[in-house]
């Protein structure tokens, strides 16, 4: 059992115009198995929440703290954090030239592991987890993320949730650019991964369709750098009736 | 045999073509203060297959060179050395040649040839390690309808000071493709050269280099496109690492009036590891014709990408390993066009082992 715990979390980038803040004091709480829905409009920071608890080097923490089980996620490095159990699911994922998927999910488990997995094993755990995302076996000796179309990077990364088992993981608009059949696989993938390691899941999107495959525990609508309002499963069908507009007036 | 000649040219560094190199550490190559020394350290490694033979003649030169080193390796070698793939012989495992022996207190002046002749089809992969003070003249001639890759590994140890000519002479429908790895040395100045003496022909010029803490690499392209429908591509990859890590590209290609249907793309790419290292990139493209059906070049210089660092790095891949998994990735696109396992391994494992050793030096 776990817990990620965010408390009054504030954030900066650094422009060319100075810094501007964009996190304005976050507070959500994550416990193992549970769903949390973060739904806002663009621009309102999801992805800045995302990437911060991930420890991107662009975002400057001003305040607040970010802890698993007690402990301080916010002092450690990038990688650190995924070996303390922590996954982020891009929103837009990164090409790595010359990088091979085989080779990148091997280094992977290695490092989260911490040892070598064996080999024998290791192909078919991979092969499983292709085949489960619905993707090529060809897929494993391209390179990370090059060439491959939207829909195909989004069931890449949910491929390395269920591969690498994290403990919490955040899910940042995995739904968006998905057709019809790739969302039900990818929510499958998912709801594998929830049901296998009794996975926390943050899970920001634009559309309630996602919400019917994978079920929120909470939904909270996030807007100019905080969360606003919070509610159950039912909140998200009201933002999709009425927007935002209620919010972002406030 | 050329004429001995003491009174060559001395270069002083303004010269165009010397304006980069540290003429102070070439060891005596270019001002004749070097003490030749007798050694003839090309060897081949291994049985050579039929059609193939491996022997030491007095040729003529292929080509006229304005380069001082080579003109006074012309006159100081006695003998070339001499790979010749018999017509339509068809080679299918590498044929290994290499340089084991050295010395740094005297320097090798050393003329090699390579000839495929007609519609032969050959990999030469040459392998150069040792400390020493190397100065070659390497001489390839593509007789119509050859194939030939040419692999040339400078593995040397860290003193050694390495200045050549690779000149290709491509002739009527022959493939080159040269692949040229420069990961140790102290000083290596290579001139990839081409000329293509009739239509058809094309030329595939990659490289990739790696230049720690004080070391000079200096690849000078030159291609020439002096006869209609030839085809040309340069590619050099080079990494950075260490205070005064010096690297140096020159793609100089001309596209002579003559040369309509010419077809010609050079690339150089740098990824800057360090602070206080250098990479100098100069593509020169000279075109004297209009009827072409392509020319263009591309120069980048950059340092590793935050975003794919943090990518790899959320998968909990540490630091050092996302860098090594990232300098690998960029190299392999010319490494793995080497075709031979082992050697690719060898390369990426000294690609690896110098990234390590510029982090241990900060
Ligand atoms: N490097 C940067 N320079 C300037 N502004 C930035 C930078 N990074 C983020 N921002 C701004 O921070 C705000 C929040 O961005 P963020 O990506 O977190 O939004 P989001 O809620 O994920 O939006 P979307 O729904 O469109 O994905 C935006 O206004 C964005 O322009
Ligand atoms: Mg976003």
């Amino acid at each position: 059992m776990s817990t990620l715990e965010i408390r009054n979390l504030q954030v900066s980038v650094d422009t060319d115009n100075g810094t501007v803040e964009i996190l304005k004091g976050v507070d959500l709480t994550i416990k193992s198995g549970e769903t949390h829905a973060i739904m806002g409009p663009n621009g309102s920071g999801k992805s800045t929440l995302a990437y911060s608890i991930a420890g991107h080097p662009k975002y400057t923490i001003t305040g607040g703290s970010v802890t698993l089980d007690g402990v301080d996620v916010l002092e450690m490095t990038v990688d650190e954090r995924a070996k303390a159990g922590l996954f982020l699911a891009m929103q837009y994922p990164v090409e790595v030239p010359g990088v091979s998927v085989s080779n990148f999910l091997r280094t992977a488990a290695t490092a989260l592991r911490g040892e070598a997995p064996k080999l024998r094993t290791w192909v078919g755990e991979v092969k499983d987890a292709m085949e489960a995302l619905n993707m090529d076996p060809s897929f494993a000796t391209r390179n990370v993320n090059e060439g491959f179309s939207g829909g195909e990077k989004k069931r890449h990364e949910i491929m390395q949730l269920e591969l690498l088992k994290p403990k919490m993981a955040i899910l940042d608009e995995t739904d968006s650019g998905l057709d019809v059949d790739a969302l039900r696989i990818v929510s499958e993938g998912v709801n594998r991964a929830k049901a296998a390691n009794n996975l926390g899941v943050i899970l920001i999107t634009h559309y309630t369709r996602i919400l019917r495959y994978i079920q929120p525990d909470f939904v909270h609508v996030f807007a100019n750098g905080r969360v606003v309002e919070q509610g159950g499963p039912e909140l998200a069908e009201k933002l999709e009736a009425n927007g935002y507009a209620d919010y972002v007036s406030k | 045999m050329s004429v001995l000649t003491t009174n060559y040219l001395t270069p002083t560094g303004r010269e165009e073509a010397w304006r980069f190199t540290p003429l102070k550490r070439l060891r005596g190559l270019h001002d004749g203060v070097a003490v030749q020394s007798d050694r003839e350290s090309l060897i081949t490694k291994g049985a050579l297959p039929s059609g193939v033979s491996f022997t030491r003649e007095n040729l003529e030169p292929l080509a006229s060179s304005d380069d001082v080193i080579i003109e006074r390796v012309r006159g100081a070698a006695t003998s070339v050395a001499h790979l010749a793939i018999a017509p339509n012989t068809e080679v299918a495992e590498p044929i290994f040649l290499g340089r084991s022996a050295g010395a740094l207190d005297t320097a090798e002046f050393s003329r090699v040839r390579i000839t495929l002749g007609t519609h032969a089809v050959a990999t030469v992969i040459v392998e150069n390690t040792t400390d020493t003070v190397l100065a070659e003249d390497l001489e390839i001639y593509c007789a119509p309808g050859s194939n030939l890759k040419f692999v040339t590994l400078q593995e040397f140890e860290s003193k050694s000071v390495y200045t050549a000519r690779h000149h290709a002479v491509v002739d009527k429908d022959a493939t080159f493709k040269s692949i040229t790895v420069t990961v140790g040395g102290d000083v290596v100045r290579i001139l990839p050269t081409v000329e293509f003496k009739a239509p058809g022909a094309s030329a595939d010029l990659l490289g990739v280099y790696f230049a720690t803490a004080g070391q000079f690499f200096e690849h000078r392209m030159h291609v020439d496109h002096a006869v209609p429908h030839a085809k040309s591509n340069v590619n050099y990859k080079g990494a950075l690492a260490g205070k005064d890590a010096h690297t140096v590209w020159i793609g100089d290609v001309l596209i002579r009036a003559a040369a309509e249907g010419t077809d010609t793309y050079e690339l150089n790419r740098n990824l800057l590891l360090s602070d206080g290292a250098r990479a100098d990139s100069v593509p020169n493209l000279e075109i004297e014709t209009g009827e072409i059906i392509g020319a263009g070049h591309a120069s980048t210089t950059g340092r590793f990408d935050d975003e794919q660092l943090f990518y790899l790095m959320s998968r909990g891949i540490a630091m050092a390993d996302a860098r090594r998994l990232v300098v690998r990735g960029f190299f392999n696109e010319i490494v793995s066009e080497i075709g031979n396992e082992e050697v690719q391994n060898r390369i990426m494992d000294r690609i690896d082992a110098e990234l390590e050793k510029a982090a241990h030096n900060g």
